[in-house]
C-alpha cells in the first residue's frame, strides 16, 4: 500500500509543486492548510496573509487539478497564544522574538504534524526549501537547500529526529527556478506567484503598526542613552527600534550612532558609534540539537544569526543540554536577542537556540 | 432527457416546441399540487429551497407591512440560514423587527412558546418541518393552528422533510412552503413553492409574467419535470423508504451510543426525520472529525458546512442549551436509499476510531 503523505499548501507555487511532486511519486497525498490567527481587517474579517479567501481558493484549485482531497484546520487559538501572544511578549521583554521559528517549533511541527500522523499519515510535508537526509549513524540530518538563496533550515533548526522522522521536503532539492519550471510543466497555476514575506499575521506587514494597536504599553518613551550614560536624546518606545539602526533616532551627535541594546527594565535605549558595535561572542538557550544530544566537546562551524545571512565560522561549545557558547572568528554585526543562533557543519544544520546575550 | 438535449422550446413561446414545454411544466405542476394537497395555481416553481424560503418570507412580509398590518415576523433560532439570515437582512435593513420562539433541548417550539412570542403587529411565521442539523420535528400543524387563530400568515421551510414526510398542506395548515428538489433525489438547483390561494406576495423577481406573475424568469423546463418526477417517485415509494430509514436511523444511533464515548444524541429521540442521525461529541472538534472520516471514506456533516477553517459553534445547539464547545462537535449521519447496514457498521467502526484518535491526540494546545 502506498505511503500517506499531508501536505501543507498554502496555494503558492513551492508547496504546490511539493503536493505535485509526491502524487507523481505515488504517494498517497493529502493537502491540508492551517487557518491562522489573523487581525481583524478594515472589512471586519480577519485574513492572516497565508490563509486569505484567495489562497484558499487557490489550493483548493491546486488540490482539485492533483485530484487530492483538501482540508483546512481552525490553528487560529493555538497560533494566537503560542506565536502571537510570544511575539507580543518578546518585544515587552526588550528582545526582536522570531515567530517563524517558532510556528515551526509548536504549530507546524507540532500541532499540524500531530495532526497529520493522526490522520495515519506516515509524513508531513512542506515546501520548505532544505533537505532530510541520513548519516552513517542512521541519525537523520536537516541538510541546507540545494538553492542557497532560498535556504529555510535557519527556521527549520528547531526540528529534531522525531518530527524529521516524519517530515519530507520535496523542493529542497530544486532551485527555485527549477520549481517555477515544474509548476508549468504540473499545469499550476502559481508559476508566476511572488514568494511570501513579512509575519502572516501583520494585516499591513507593519509590526511597529501591530504593536501599537495590540501592546499599546509596550510603546512608552523614554531616554537615548549612550553606553556611558550619557542621555542623547527620547526614543519614542523600544519596540520601535532594531539593534543596527541608524536612521530615524531624533538624536544630536556629530558622529553616526547606531542602536546598540534596548534595556527593557529601565526602558533605556542605548546607542554606540559603528567602531563599538559587533559582538564576538553569544549565549543562545532553548538550544535545539538536530541529533538529539550536544556534541560532547566544543566543535569549529559556522553560526548564522539572522535568517538569510551566511554563516560565520566560530567555535561553538555546548555549556548544557540546552545552551549554547558562540565564539566567532570575527564581530558580528546586529546580533540580536531573541533572533535564533543556527549552527551549520558545511551544509548540515547541527541546530539553533535562542540568543539570550552578546558581547 | 429530452429537455436537455432536443426539446429545447421556451415554455413561454406560442410555436409548438414552446407548448410542448409548457405542458411539461403544467404537467409538473399538478404533479406536484397533488402530492402536496393543494390546487396546481397555488404551486410556483423556482431556484431551490433558499429562493422560496425568501419568495414567502421576504415577500409575504412586505406586503402585509404595505397593507398596514404590520411589521414584525416570528420564528424560531433553529431555522435554516435561508430563513434566520433572511429575518436579520430584513430587520437591519428593511425597518422590520423579528422575535425567536424559544426551544427546548430538542430544537422544538411549543404552541404556548410561539403565542407568548407573537405581539399585535405580528404579521408573519416561519417555522420549519424538520430541522437540518439535529433531524427534530416541529409540530407545525399546532403552530399553524396558532398563528391562524391571530391572523398571521404562516411560513413552513419544508426543505429537508420533503420525501421523508407527509406534504398535505391542508393537514399542516400552512400559508407557505417550500421544498427543493435535490432533498429527495430530485435535480438541484430548483424548487417548489406552495403559495394558498388568496394570498398575494410581493414578487422577489420581478420581469416577465412567468409563474403568474410570482416568479419572472424563464422556465427551467427539465429541472421542474425532474423534480415533479422525483418528488412522485419518492411519494410512491416513501412508506417503504422510510420504513427502511428508520431501521438503518435506530441501528445507527444504537450503535454509536454503544461505541463512541462521550457521544450524545442530540434532537428528539422518536419525533426526528427517519433518516437522520444526529450527535454531539464532547470535546471532539467536527471539522477534524469530517476530515477523518471523509480520509476513511464517510461522507458526513458537522453543525453546518464548513470549509474554511473557521467553524462556529453551531447556532442550533446553542439555542438548544448546549455549551459553545460541545456545539463545536455536531455530527449529522443521514441513511439514505442505498444505505445497507453493512455501510452502517463501517461507518461507526471509522467513527469510533477516529473520536478515539482525536481524544488521544496530544499536540501542543
Amino acid at each position: 500500500m502506498s505511503k500517506r503523505v499531508v501536505v501543507a499548501m498554502s496555494g503558492g507555487v513551492d508547496s504546490s509543486v511539493a503536493a505535485a511532486l509526491l502524487k507523481q511519486r505515488g504517494y498517497e497525498v493529502i493537502g491540508m492548510m492551517m487557518r491562522l490567527w489573523a487581525e481583524p481587517a478594515a472589512d471586519g474579517l480577519a485574513h492572516n496573509r497565508c490563509c486569505t479567501p484567495g489562497q484558499m481558493a487557490d489550493a483548493r484549485r491546486i488540490a482539485n487539478l492533483l485530484d487530492i482531497p483538501f482540508y483546512v484546520l481552525d490553528t487560529r487559538d493555538v497560533f494566537r497564544r503560542r506565536i502571537v501572544d510570544f511575539f507580543i511578549e518578546g518585544h515587552r521583554q526588550g528582545v526582536t522574538p522570531n515567530p517563524c521559528l517558532e510556528c515551526n517549533r509548536h504549530i507546524r511541527f507540532d500541532w499540524l504534524q500531530g495532526h497529520a500522523l493522526a490522520l495515519d499519515a506516515d509524513y508531513l510535508a512542506t515546501g520548505h526549501h532544505a533537505r532530510i537526509s541520513r548519516g552513517p549513524d542512521g541519525r537523520y540530518q536537516l541538510l541546507r537547500a540545494v538553492d542557497r538563496q532560498k535556504d529555510q533550515s535557519y527556521v527549520l533548526s528547531v526540528m529534531g529526529q522525531k518530527q524529521l522522522a516524519h517530515a519530507l521536503f520535496p523542493i529542497g532539492d530544486y532551485c527555485k527556478s527549477e520549481v517555477r519550471d515544474l509548476a508549468r510543466e504540473f499545469g499550476l497555476p502559481t508559476a508566476a506567484k511572488q514568494d511570501s514575506q513579512d509575519l502572516c499575521f501583520l494585516g499591513d506587514g507593519d509590526y511597529r503598526r501591530f504593536l501599537r494597536d495590540h501592546a499599546p504599553e509596550l510603546l512608552r518613551a523614554g531616554p537615548v542613552l549612550r553606553r556611558d550614560g550619557t542621555q542623547l536624546g527620547e526614543h519614542s518606545g523600544l519596540a520601535n527600534y532594531t539593534i543596527g539602526q541608524r536612521r530615524g533616532l531624533g538624536i544630536n551627535s556629530p558622529v553616526p550612532m547606531y542602536v546598540f541594546d534596548r534595556q527593557a527594565r529601565d526602558n533605556a535605549l542605548i546607542v554606540a558609534e559603528r567602531e563599538e558595535q559587533g559582538a564576538r561572542r553569544l549565549q543562545a538557550e532553548r538550544f535545539n540539537w538536530v541529533a538529539g544530544t550536544p556534541p560532547d566537546k566544543k566543535i569549529a562551524a559556522a553560526v548564522s544569526i539572522r535568517y538569510g545571512t551566511r554563516p560565520q565560522p566560530a567555535t561553538v561549545t555546548p555549556l548544557d543540554q540546552s545552551v549554547v557558547d558562540v565564539a566567532f572568528e570575527q564581530p558580528q554585526v546586529g546580533v540580536a536577542p531573541g533572533q535564533a543562533a543556527v549552527v551549520y557543519a558545511d551544509e548540515n544544520c547541527l541546530g539553533g537556540g535562542v540568543i539570550r546575550s552578546a558581547e | 432527457m429530452p429537455w436537455f438535449t432536443q426539446d429545447f422550446g421556451n415554455a413561454s413561446s406560442l410555436h409548438g416546441p414552446g407548448r410542448k414545454a409548457e405542458q411539461a411544466i403544467e404537467d409538473a405542476r399538478e404533479t406536484v399540487a397533488r402530492i402536496l394537497n393543494c390546487h396546481p395555481g397555488e404551486i410556483v416553481f423556482n431556484g431551490g429551497g433558499t429562493e422560496g424560503d425568501n419568495h414567502a418570507i421576504r415577500g409575504g412580509a412586505w406586503h402585509m407591512r404595505h397593507a398596514g398590518h404590520g411589521a414584525h415576523l416570528v420564528s424560531s433560532p433553529v431555522e435554516h440560514s435561508a430563513v434566520g439570515e433572511t429575518l436579520v437582512r430584513l430587520s437591519e435593513v428593511q425597518g422590520f423587527t423579528h422575535s425567536l420562539t424559544p426551544v427546548d433541548h430538542y430544537g422544538r417550539c411549543t404552541p404556548d412558546a410561539l403565542l407568548a412570542t407573537c405581539r399585535s403587529d405580528t404579521v408573519l411565521a416561519s417555522f420549519m418541518l424538520a430541522n437540518n442539523e439535529v433531524g427534530s420535528l416541529q409540530p407545525v400543524s399546532e403552530l399553524a393552528g396558532i398563528a391562524r387563530e391571530q391572523g398571521i400568515l404562516f411560513h413552513c421551510d419544508a426543505v429537508q422533510a420533503a420525501g421523508q414526510l407527509p406534504l398535505d398542506v391542508f393537514e399542516l395548515g400552512v400559508d407557505l412552503l417550500s421544498i427543493s428538489g435535490h432533498k429527495f433525489y430530485g435535480p438541484k438547483g430548483v424548487g417548489a413553492l406552495y403559495l394558498r390561494s388568496g394570498i398575494t406576495l410581493e414578487s422577489n423577481l420581478t420581469g416577465g409574467s412567468h409563474e403568474d406573475g410570482r416568479r419572472a424568469g424563464t422556465h427551467n423546463t427539465p429541472l421542474i419535470v425532474g423534480l415533479a418526477r422525483a418528488l412522485e417517485l419518492a411519494e410512491q415509494e416513501r412508506e417503504e423508504h422510510v420504513a427502511r430509514f428508520r431501521r438503518m436511523r435506530d441501528h445507527l444511533i444504537e450503535q454509536v451510543m454503544l461505541r463512541v464515548p462521550g457521544a450524545e444524541l442530540s434532537g428528539h429521540p422518536v419525533e426526528r426525520l427517519p433518516g437522520h442521525a444526529s450527535f454531539v461529541l464532547d470535546g471532539i472538534d467536527s471539522g477534524t472529525l469530517l476530515m477523518h472520516l471523509d480520509v476513511n471514506g464517510v461522507a458526513a456533516s458537522g453543525g453546518s458546512a464548513c470549509k474554511t477553517g473557521n467553524p462556529e459553534p453551531s447556532a442550533v445547539l446553542l439555542a438548544m442549551g448546549y455549551d459553545e464547545r460541545q456545539a463545536t462537535g455536531g455530527l449529522r449521519l443521514t441513511a439514505g436509499r442505498s444505505t445497507s447496514e453493512d455501510d452502517i457498521d463501517y461507518a461507526v467502526n471509522v467513527l469510533a476510531s477516529s473520536v478515539e484518535k482525536l481524544r488521544r491526540l496530544v499536540v501542543a494546545t
